[in-house]
């Protein structure tokens, strides 16, 4: 058994949102250093602010502002900060309600150590030097002595350059595994060896193998030996340059049935001008120097292949 | 007077060994030899069933439309009538209660997997919080536990020592659970996000699971004793953790108030309880005493394959009434943080008015 195979999988994706009116006001007003909240119809001032009614699901905009100050509702001490959180040094995470706030905000509060922290800790927020209207304009909250003071007070919401828009940039890593049926088929592709699976049910030969039998639904674990010659079935021209592909355009991208397989495979022609590639081509794979898998597929030279041979293949 | 909705039942149930990594098997690897267990109880062949539907999520796999790869598993050919939910398996067999309930369909087959192996769960489970307040801060899945554990604390409602008994208790039962991955005695471990410790949070599993479901008579014949769906809802809370009291769990209760879980007592209850604090808020929420047996199978904290684990919950609860062990179960799906989505469903070995 070959060992299996892993990838490194990069996925990182750059969202960008929109704000609603609500969203944008409050986010603006973090980067002036200002923290509004909003009213719902029942009274309760909710920070972070909603663009809706938690209740009624109605549209709400009666911004109020509240203190910078706050009282813990929540804690967890967090010795191990991870990538991205507010914080790279032990902190704790906490729930705090504002002063003049009736829910609670998420963020991080730096204090010494867990034994520093409690439920009821009064809270400061301490803002960041860079602001640009996100909710890590306030860098963390830190311990505070002093008595709850805000309450809420009307704010028009109004803000020079308001923020509408957000970017929230995120990657995470993963390693891919392809799996048993995968990894022993490239293991074999690296030493020019093309092989499929044959369904036990309907004795059919899959290329590239999965593992099961995509019509059966059951494991294939018979491995064959197929090609590696094969009929080009199908092919179109490429004219478009994709980036970061040292190939010249126009070439041929084609689907072939190799000799022995049930399932046609795709792949690039060469060797052959495009404008001569056709339906019933005899092709063979080309492995250049230390290649894993075969960088095209060429003309044999063989007569063409009879349509009748490879209709079903179509 | 509504005409009586149609029987539906739970007759069939596979579950893979659930491991912390599963390096050589692609998805649909991992869940062929469930799915072939699951149909050959119900005497289905690959394809037979009426509706297939399955729960996953692309996040955890790191790439688009993964869930398409294991329809190779299924036998999709002549071409099936299928879903998906990008969610936990259990709502998916709700879909799937749901199609069967219209007269669609008469059988279902439902799976779920998850290969929490292939990133970093922790920092994975952050994506689906508000892209707005949340995400930016990136509170990973045991820090936002860790501060719900905190405020029951706070609350008088458990201590630590309480929550150990909780980690100890469910890993004890999974002693007599092959397919567990944390069995019997495992230490408590130091503080991951304080108050929550090693022993508090549940293992990083692979896994699938699969359900077959059946209404009526077809249910009779492929099981000898079906476990009858009387009931599923599920509830949602919002999303931002602030604005909820953390300590209690209203989506839970009404779900089970509207699956009818309180109409009569359950003798079992498995429960999707990641963190041990949470079977706390559950066990009040569902009012669960102390004659009911919980989590036989060592629940959540014995193995957590992610977007499989709820769909297990159910299958668990079902498979104790199809060997006699359970009367009246209860089964309990979570989503989200902190408890915030809930699915309960109702279990049952026998319909109303029908000897057993």
């Amino acid at each position: 058994m070959p060992e299996q195979l892993t990838a490194p999988l990069v996925v990182s994706f750059p969202f960008t949102r929109s704000l609603g009116p609500v969203q944008s006001a409050f986010l603006t007003g973090l980067r002036e250093r200002v923290v509004l909240g909003v009213r719902a119809h029942d009274g309760r001032v909710l920070v972070p602010p909603a663009e809706y009614d938690p209740t009624t699901a109605e549209e709400i905009h009666e911004l109020v502002e509240v203190g910078t100050t706050g009282t813990v509702t929540t804690w967890a001490w967090n010795p191990a900060p991870r990538p991205n959180q507010p914080l790279a040094t032990p902190f704790a995470w906490v729930l705090v309600r504002l002063d003049g706030a009736d829910t609670a905000l998420l963020h991080a509060l730096d204090a010494p150590g867990p034994e520093a922290v409690r439920t009821g800790a009064r809270v400061r927020v301490r803002w960041a030097e860079q602001r640009t209207g996100a909710i890590t304009d306030i860098a963390c909250f830190e311990p505070h002595d002093g008595p709850e003071t805000g309450h809420a007070t009307p704010h028009h919401g109004t803000f020079t350059d308001p923020v509408t828009s957000l970017t929230a940039p995120a990657r995470l890593d993963y390693t891919y595994t392809p799996g048993r049926a995968q990894t022993r088929h490239l293991g074999n592709l690296a030493r020019h060896l093309l092989t499929g699976e044959r369904c036990p049910s309907c004795r059919k030969v899959h290329v590239p193998p999965r593992g099961a039998c995509p019509t059966c639904g059951v494991a294939a674990t018979e491995q064959v030996v197929v090609g590696p010659r094969g009929t080009v079935t199908t092919f179109c021209v490429v004219n478009i340059k994709a980036r970061n592909l040292a190939i010249d355009v126009p070439y041929v991208y084609a689907h072939i049935a190799l000799d022995g397989a049930d399932l046609a495979l795709h792949g690039r022609i060469a060797g052959i001008p495009y404008d001569q590639v056709r339906m019933g081509l005899r092709v063979e794979p080309v492995w250049r120097d230390g290649d894993r898998h075969p960088d095209h597929y060429r003309p044999t030279g063989e007569p063409d292949a009879d349509y009748d041979t490879y209709k079903r293949l179509l | 007077m509504t005409p009586r909705p149609r029987d539906v039942a739970v007759v069939a149930f596979a579950q893979s060994d659930h491991r912390r990594a599963t390096p050589g098997l692609s998805e649909t690897e991992l869940l062929l030899p469930v799915l072939r267990e699951v149909l050959d109880r119900a005497g289905l062949a690959p394809g037979e069933a009426d509706f297939t539907c399955s729960g996953s999520s692309d996040y955890l796999a790191g790439r688009p439309f993964s869930f398409t790869l294991t329809l190779d598993g299924v036998g999709a050919w002549p071409p099936i009538a299928e879903s998906h939910v990008e969610m936990d398996g259990a709502w998916a067999l709700y879909e799937a209660w749901v199609k069967i309930l219209t007269g669609e369909a008469d059988t279902a087959l439902v799976y779920a997997h998850g290969k929490s192996s292939a990133g970093d769960v922790r920092d994975v489970l952050t994506r689906q919080l508000d892209p707005c307040y949340l995400a930016p801060l990136w509170p990973d899945s045991v820090s936002l536990a860790a501060l719900q554990a905190q405020a029951l604390i706070d609350a008088g409602e458990t201590d630590e020592d309480d929550l150990a008994a909780i980690a100890a208790r469910n890993r004890a039962a999974a002693t007599h659970n092959p397919h567990a991955q944390l069995r019997g005695a495992v230490p408590h471990g130091d503080y991951v996000v304080r108050p929550l410790r090693t022993g508090d949070c549940p293992p990083v599993s692979d896994g699938a699971a699969a359900v077959v479901l059946a209404a009526g008579e077809r249910a009779r014949r492929m099981c000898r004793r079906p476990a009858w769906i009387r009931g599923i809802d599920h509830r949602i809370e919002p999303h931002d953790p602030g604005r909820r009291d953390l300590t209690d769990s209203p989506s839970t209760r009404l779900a089970a108030e509207r699956a009818g879980a309180f109409d009569a007592p359950v003798d079992t209850a498995e429960l999707h309880a990641p963190f041990t604090a949470q079977e706390v808020i559950l066990r009040k929420a569902l009012r669960l005493t102390g004659d009911v047996r919980v989590n036989p199978s060592g629940g959540a904290l014995a193995a957590h394959p992610l977007m499989a684990a709820g769909l297990v919950r159910i299958g668990e609860a079902a498979a104790r009434i199809h060997r006699g062990e359970s009367h009246r179960a209860l089964a309990h799906a979570t989503s989200g943080p902190c408890l915030q989505q809930n699915l309960v469903a109702v279990l049952e070995a026998e319909l109303e008015g029908e000897p057993e």
